[in-house]
């Protein structure tokens, strides 16, 4: 418990640096994935990812031929970026030029890419000085052993991504959203779009370190997918997605400095999954809880407008009506009956009197409203709509329960009706008229 | 096209015709082609200034890249376009594009206000934010176009025909000389066309020029001023009275202009024939 703390709080020095520069990676990841995922570029960072391991191999044999000891990391990550850069350029090239689509033209960049880069590994294993090199470390990342020039170099390029994409933000949000008329206004979208690629590409090659190649896609993708769940506004978005890229990565460098051999970057990824699922339970713009939530309280207010008007309409309000007679005017069960009409009267809408149910005052007043609205609606639809009496009923079944009072207004408007009760247009079921 | 092909334009090109500056938007000899096939062939086009503008066509005539090549939006073979007599990057500031409603993702988080804010950044530049001033202006556009109680809505929640009116109020925000609209008025609300209607009408009387890429015949009368009849060239150009006429449409729609449209058509000249005595 006490070790516990001491690295969830950060109190070691090396893996405070670690820790710190992880999380700054899960922001700047956070940010970039947002605006890749709103231009529909999600798997561009997979290209990008897979196209580093080619990179880094020949920018290790490339240092090696000029005599150095090939793992100079600084010329290491050039290499990566470059190859990263050049996937993406690629895939751009075969979609503007060939018949293909994006998602083919990105297999065929990415695995051609990936495959070079092992053959490339291969021949490195084999020399003399080669497998000591540890490049298969950027596959899965090695943050356990990360150094801190390594974590300050990190830390410092992701600010330097953050800090372009709060620049840049009017610009990109215009093209994630709009790009012909961001080329209308003469904005440069090519350019805009290489910006965004190379920052994409920057996260990608700072984050072989902490997760590798493979897991970076989730760091980009995954947090900005979970706060879509939360927000309808893109700059919130991408704050969110920043802090769930930061917590992830903090969860997952603590824990994995505390289990031994545990990698750091599937612990990042898996909190990531963790914060998605969550939201897409619980999101409070399109979780899945607060849909079904709106559909019933959809149901309730839809039953309650239906038992009311149906009260209502047997008499016009004046007298009280059995409960059997209710349950003739729909296809109603006995037992849907009942629970509307405990419902209605735990909410004060009707007394009742043995089998005999009455408005009261409000309730009445209330079941007026309902039933003029529906009537308004009936009447709308045959005068202006064409649609036969008979049919009418039905129609404005489903929409009476949505009409806002401004379309209530405006409905009146339509039909000049001051605020008498109109008389149903068609006859009534159940009721002798 | 035998008897209209490149060669016997370029007899009439050859006389030297010259870029009328006052026209707002002037295309000269404007070839466009998507994978080698042609698409626009031989354009030549001066929209007059102050008027409404529409651009009738079959489906494929090119009408919407007629619009996006002249804002550079596509990639031209050859051609020339001006505006008031200069390029289109020194005239941006001038022009505004209502792109096609489909042609965005809705689901983008972001409200009406900020749609329609997006109208201020070509002015504002790089790097600089939206600020209040900008967000006044945004508010004032949606007033003209009916959603000034809308504007915190994510665009989503917008009905098609409210989304169309966004577009427009973010190009109202331009307050520019030119309006580039792509099919405005597609599958819109009868209020929303009416909106839209008078907006332009408005923009006419304050001297601007619009030009409208149009699919339904049966209103060009009543709503434009001015006809460009395309179909991957100009059939024909000029005041709707004149040049509006069933024998350009046939030309311009082979045979495939349908019983209804003609029929609407003449009802439409014998109701105007009717009018005038």
């Amino acid at each position: 418990m006490d070790d516990f703390l001491r690295v969830l709080l950060l109190q070691e020095y090396n893996t405070r640096l670690v820790v710190i520069g992880t999380v700054l990676l899960g922001m700047a990841a956070g940010t970039v994935g947002s605006l890749l995922l709103l231009r529909k570029r999600a798997l561009v960072g997979d290209v990008i990812s897979h196209a580093t391991l080619p990179g880094v191999g020949l920018a290790f044999l490339f240092m090696m031929m000029f005599g150095g000891s090939g793992r100079w990391s600084p010329g290491l990550l050039i290499g990566a970026a470059a190859a990263g850069l050049l996937a993406a350029g690629l895939v751009m090239c075969i979609r503007r030029t060939t018949i293909l689509k994006d998602d083919a033209a990105m297999a065929i960049v990415m695995s051609t890419a990936f495959g070079l880069g092992i053959a490339v590994l291969g021949v490195i294993q084999d020399m003399p000085s080669g497998n000591q090199a540890g490049l298969e470390s950027i596959i899965f990342g090695k943050t356990a052993s990360m150094i801190r020039s390594e974590a300050i170099g990190i830390g410092i390029t992701a600010i330097v991504i953050l800090v372009s994409c709060l620049v840049l933000y009017k610009e990109f949000r215009l093209l994630c959203f709009d790009e012909q008329y961001a080329g209308s206004q003469g904005w440069p979208v090519m350019v805009l779009d290489v910006a965004l690629l190379v920052l994409g590409t920057l996260v990608t090659v700072i984050g072989l370190q902490a997760v590798g190649l493979i897991l970076i896609l989730a760091m980009l993708i995954i947090p900005a997918a979970a706060a879509r769940y939360w927000t309808d506004r893109l700059l919130m978005m991408m704050f969110m997605s920043a802090g769930l890229g930061a917590l992830s990565a903090w969860f997952g460098v603590t824990i994995s400095a505390l289990v031994p051999r545990m990698p750091a970057g599937s612990i990042i990824v898996l909190s990531s999954s963790v914060f998605f699922l969550i939201s897409l339970l619980l999101g409070s713009r399109r979780g899945l809880i607060i849909q079904i939530w709106h559909q019933i309280s959809l149901r309730r207010r839809v039953g309650r407008q239906h038992i009311l008007r149906a009260i209502w309409e047997c008499s016009e309000g004046r007298s009280s009506v059995h409960r059997d007679h209710l349950i003739g005017m729909r296809s109603w069960s006995t037992g849907r009956v009942a629970r509307l009409l405990q419902a209605a009267r735990r909410r004060g809408e009707i007394s009742m009197d043995s089998e005999q149910v009455i408005l009261t005052d409000s309730g009445g007043a209330q079941a007026r409203d309902i039933v003029r609205n529906h009537r308004l609606w009936e009447l709308f639809l045959i005068k202006h709509a064409d649609i036969a009496p008979t049919h009418v009923d039905r129609d404005a079944d489903a929409i009476e329960h949505v009409l806002g009072l401004d379309m209530v207004e405006e409905l009146e408007a339509a039909l000049s009706q001051g605020d008498t009760l109109p008389t149903s247009p068609h006859s009534i079921a159940g009721v002798q008229s | 096209m035998t008897n209209q092909g490149p060669r016997a334009r370029a007899s009439r090109v050859g006389q030297g015709s010259e870029h009328d500056h006052r026209s707002p938007l002037s295309i000269h000899d404007m070839t466009v082609a998507y994978d080698r096939k042609p698409v626009l062939w031989d354009v030549d086009l001066d929209v007059p200034a102050g008027q409404l503008v529409c651009i009738v066509g079959p489906n494929g005539a090119g009408k919407s890249t007629l619009l996006k090549a002249c804002l550079d939006l596509v990639p031209k073979v050859s051609g020339d376009i001006r505006f008031w007599g200069k390029g289109i990057s020194r005239q941006r500031g001038k022009v505004a594009y209502v792109p096609q409603r489909e042609s965005v993702d809705w689901d983008f988080p972001v409200n009406a206000l900020d749609v329609v804010a997006m109208g201020t950044y070509g002015k504002l530049g790089w790097f600089k934010p939206v600020g209040t001033k900008q967000r006044k202006a945004a508010r004032e556009a949606l007033d003209r176009v009916g959603l000034q109680d809308l504007m915190d809505r994510q665009i989503s929640q917008l009905s098609g025909g409210q989304q169309q009116r966004v577009f427009l109020a973010r190009a109202l925000v331009q307050n520019p000389d030119l309006y580039l609209m792509d099919e405005p008025f597609a599958s819109v609300d009868a209020s929303t066309e009416q909106a839209i209607l008078d907006v332009m009408r408005q923009l006419r009387e304050a001297g601007r020029t619009v030009v409208c890429v149009h699919h339904d015949l049966q209103t060009v009368r009543e709503s434009f001023d001015w006809v460009v009849m395309l179909n991957m060239r100009v059939v024909a150009a000029g005041p709707v009275e004149e040049i509006f006429t069933i024998e350009n449409l046939k030309r311009t729609y082979g045979g495939r202009l349908t019983l209804l449209d003609q029929a609407a058509m003449a009802l439409g000249r014998a109701h105007q024939a009717g009018e005038r005595v």
